[in-house]
């Protein structure tokens, strides 16, 4: 990290044939985040570490353990993958607003509304379409009212200075409200005495895994988001211009961007995204609309987003790693005696420092482009 | 459905006595019939719980009950906590069972039932699932698979005599999570309980909505209180914000799930506790000793599923006595709660006069009114 641009070493690489120049320049850039990420997380397990030891447990067997559990197998793969499917989406409901200055906590809300509004839809159709013409419906269905919930707190932003941090938080009480009074009104199968729920999906309905794999469909569907999101922010000129509005808003409205239905837009795709999160809960594992829906997806995703620093495709390597880190909870707990807080102490540890090194960007002249450039 | 219930229980009282003596037996003189010592056989057994373990309620309970089959012989326990009722609890039990060898998996919420669980036990049939209050049904559900539960309404009755003795103000409160069967079971025993001391109590009842929220549940006790209650219980999954709040304000408390004596201590009058411990020890006896386990297991005060704290020192003699009388009817299996002539708070005739209900009726488990004299609404 403290090598200087006049290291020997250095020098040797960049005076090395001028073909090699623009890729050492490309490399340099990308490699800042990933740098300065990794030694971030480094510095967050040793921390952790110390507050192991301080009640006495070893962290060493920790660590262990917690390969062991998120990455040791092919089943603890597995595991994580499930685990890390529905944080794609979410990170997204996160990650699109964030790239517009906006910052949307409230993805919960779209997640629990977009499962209520998927087992809605299917409803009618069952053994009337195909399964998987029952899925686009029930993810339109999702997508459109997660987007609604989502694109509202940012209508509210930008055409009646509504704070969005707040509006979307307590956006999602009510959508959580919301769906338990349709789950125990309106939609409930009267089958469901002590768990109010609606009518359970069929077998022959349900999503279903991966072939090959112990996983959901949703971690295809999620990574295709992530893609599609990279591709909309940095390729087209829509993200373009919401970068451009999230750097200097005034700026932007000057150049005669339109910001409110960029604001809108953005808001609304994702809380569509956080939506479809909630129809494949319903449609890969839950099969029905229940009180479960509302398990904190919504929040991880938060922590996913921010950690990946809004990018749509480090949110996969983001969520995967979280995924690991969950499904290791477990055997923590279980060998170690540990309590179920301590992968959440490991994973505030984590956020602090990542947030505390943001402020390392451009510090280090080993990452910056023109150091490349010379000679 | 009828069927469901009593005439097919597949495991009762009587059987898991015979169960745990032919354990005992086999453990006892393993030369004398030349089996290996079937008590000592090694088990690994998985116990996952939705919230934490020490929330003076739910979970609690059965991490109590966890501890008792922890000190069996040959038992190796491993538990989890916070697990919600998502794929996480699917691949919970798939990582026991891989990662850890667990052959008998205890899922204690409800909501791990459908789909969660179900869809483990036919990825493992070799492994053995028993689920805490889901509606097991032959045919149906797979065979390595079982739920077991308790009738606690009848704890709620013996609460509502010792509220009815010690209310001042004729005004008793529930906080309740969800008005669904179970719940509205309890409430409705606990105000007849006290209508069995003085029949002009009332009970005002405030659902949260959830079954475990913090907040909403302190200002519901609250509430409660400013109306005039002035004995609390509840049914949610931690009592402890309720216990301690009606306490601090004055008001005198009737445990649930747990004991929460500690909290509330001496306005504690008495609580409905469960008694895993039994439950547990009993399945453990059996899967040591080879034999089947039980597919629908249910039981209740007299079964040892359920029982009552100490009664705290709040309790006058007068009180006590009628709870002792009431108790000893319930474990002679004599106590009907839900018998007619009773209305619903709307004045509809729900028991016609005559019929009287067993603890583990049927009928009780799809229960969806609030008696004559509970303040409140089911919608």
């Amino acid at each position: 990290m403290t090598v200087e641009a006049n290291d020997p070493g250095l020098s040797i690489a960049a005076g090395n044939g001028a073909s090699l120049r623009p890729l050492l320049e490309w490399l340099a850039r990308r490699a800042e985040p990933v740098a300065i990420g990794l030694v971030a997380i480094l510095i967050g397990l040793a921390l952790f570490s110390i507050f192991i030891l301080v009640i006495g447990k070893s962290p060493v067997t920790l660590f262990q353990l917690m390969y062991t559990g998120g990455f040791g197998s092919w089943f603890s793969i597995q595991n994580s993958l499930s685990r890390a499917a529905p944080l794609l989406l979410t990170a997204l409901c996160v990650a699109l607003p964030a790239r517009l200055g906006l910052v949307i906590i409230g993805g919960e809300g779209a997640v629990v509304l977009g499962g209520v509004a998927a087992a809605a839809a299917a409803m009618p159709f069952v053994g009337v379409v195909a399964p998987i013409v029952l899925f686009v419906f029930m993810g339109i269905a999702a997508m459109v009212i997660g987007g609604l919930w989502i694109g509202l707190a940012g209508f509210l932003r930008h055409y009646r200075g509504v704070n969005e941090t707040i509006s979307s938080l307590l956006l999602a009480y009510i959508a959580i409200a919301l769906m338990n009074q349709f789950v125990e009104g309106p939609l409930r199968d009267p089958a469901s005495l002590n768990k109010p729920s609606t009518k359970p999906l069929p077998a022959d309905y349900m999503m279903g895994d991966i072939p090959g794999m112990d996983v959901h469909w949703g971690l295809v569907i999620g990574v295709i988001a992530c893609i599609v999101s990279w591709v909309l922010i940095e390729v087209t000129s829509y993200g373009f211009a919401a970068r451009i509005a999230g750097g200097n808003v005034r700026a932007a409205q000057i150049q005669g961007l339109p910001v409110g239905r960029l604001i809108v837009g953005f808001t609304a795709i994702a809380g569509g995204f956080a939506g479809l999160a909630g129809m494949i809960e319903v449609a890969a594992v839950q099969g029905s609309a229940n009180a479960s829906l509302a398990a904190g997806y919504g929040y991880t995703g938060i922590l996913v987003a921010f950690l990946a620093r809004h990018n749509p495709l480090a949110i996969i390597p983001v969520a995967v790693l979280l995924g690991g880190i969950d499904a290791s909870g477990g055997l923590i707990q279980r060998r170690m005696g540990l309590p179920d807080a301590t992968v959440l102490v490991l994973q505030g540890t984590l956020f602090i420092v990542i947030l505390f090194c943001e402020t390392f960007y451009g510090r280090f002249k080993i990452f910056n482009p023109d150091l490349w450039k010379r000679n | 459905m009828t069927k469901l219930l009593s005439p097919n229980r597949t495991m009762n009282r009587r059987n898991f006595l015979q169960a745990s003596a032919a354990g005992a037996l086999a453990g006892v003189a393993p030369g004398l019939i030349g089996s290996p010592a079937a008590a000592q056989t090694a088990l690994t057994v998985g116990f996952i719980y939705v919230g934490p373990k020490d929330d003076y309620g739910y979970n609690q309970a059965h991490a109590e009950g966890a501890a008792v089959i922890k000190k069996m012989p040959g038992i190796t326990l491993v538990e989890e906590e916070n697990v919600p009722e998502t794929v996480d609890v699917q691949k919970t039990m798939e990582s026991m069972i891989n990662l850890d060898g667990a052959t008998l998996l205890f899922p204690t919420s409800f909501g791990y039932f459908d789909p969660h669980m179900l869809a483990m036990a036919a990825k493992y049939p070799k492994v053995q699932f028993r689920h805490c209050g889901g509606l097991w049904t032959e045919g149906k559900h797979p065979m390595n698979t079982g739920s077991y539960f308790g009738y606690i309404h009848q704890g709620q009755y013996l609460n509502g005599i010792t509220a009815g003795y010690a209310s001042k103000t004729k005004k008793i409160g529930f906080v309740a999570a969800k008005p669904i069967p179970q719940v509205l079971q309890n409430i409705n025993a606990f105000l007849l309980g006290a209508r069995s001391v003085d029949p002009a109590i009332t009970c005002q009842v405030i659902f949260t909505g959830e079954w475990s929220l913090a907040v909403k549940e302190a200002e519901a006790t609250n509430a409660l209180i400013d109306q005039g209650a002035d004995v609390v219980t509840c049914h949610v999954d931690s009592p402890k914000v309720v216990a301690e709040t009606a306490a601090g304000r004055g008001a005198f408390v009737c445990g649930y799930h747990a004991n929460q004596s500690a909290l509330a201590k001496d306005k504690y009058l008495t609580g409905a506790e469960w008694a895993w411990g039994n439950v547990y020890t009993n399945f453990i006896k059996a899967a040591q000793g080879g034999q089947k386990l039980g597919n629908f297991v249910r039981g209740g005060l007299k079964d040892g599923f359920v029982k009552m704290s100490p009664l705290g020192s709040a309790v006058s003699a007068e009180a006590r006595k009628k709870f002792e009388a009431t108790l000893a009817e319930a474990m002679a299996g004599k106590l009907s709660v839900f018998k007619g002539p009773l209305k619903d708070n709307k004045g509809n005739v729900v028991i016609t006069a005559g019929k009287a209900y067993a603890e583990d009726a049927i009928d009780l488990e799809s229960m969806a009114y609030l008696v004559e004299g509970v303040v409140g609404s089911t919608s």
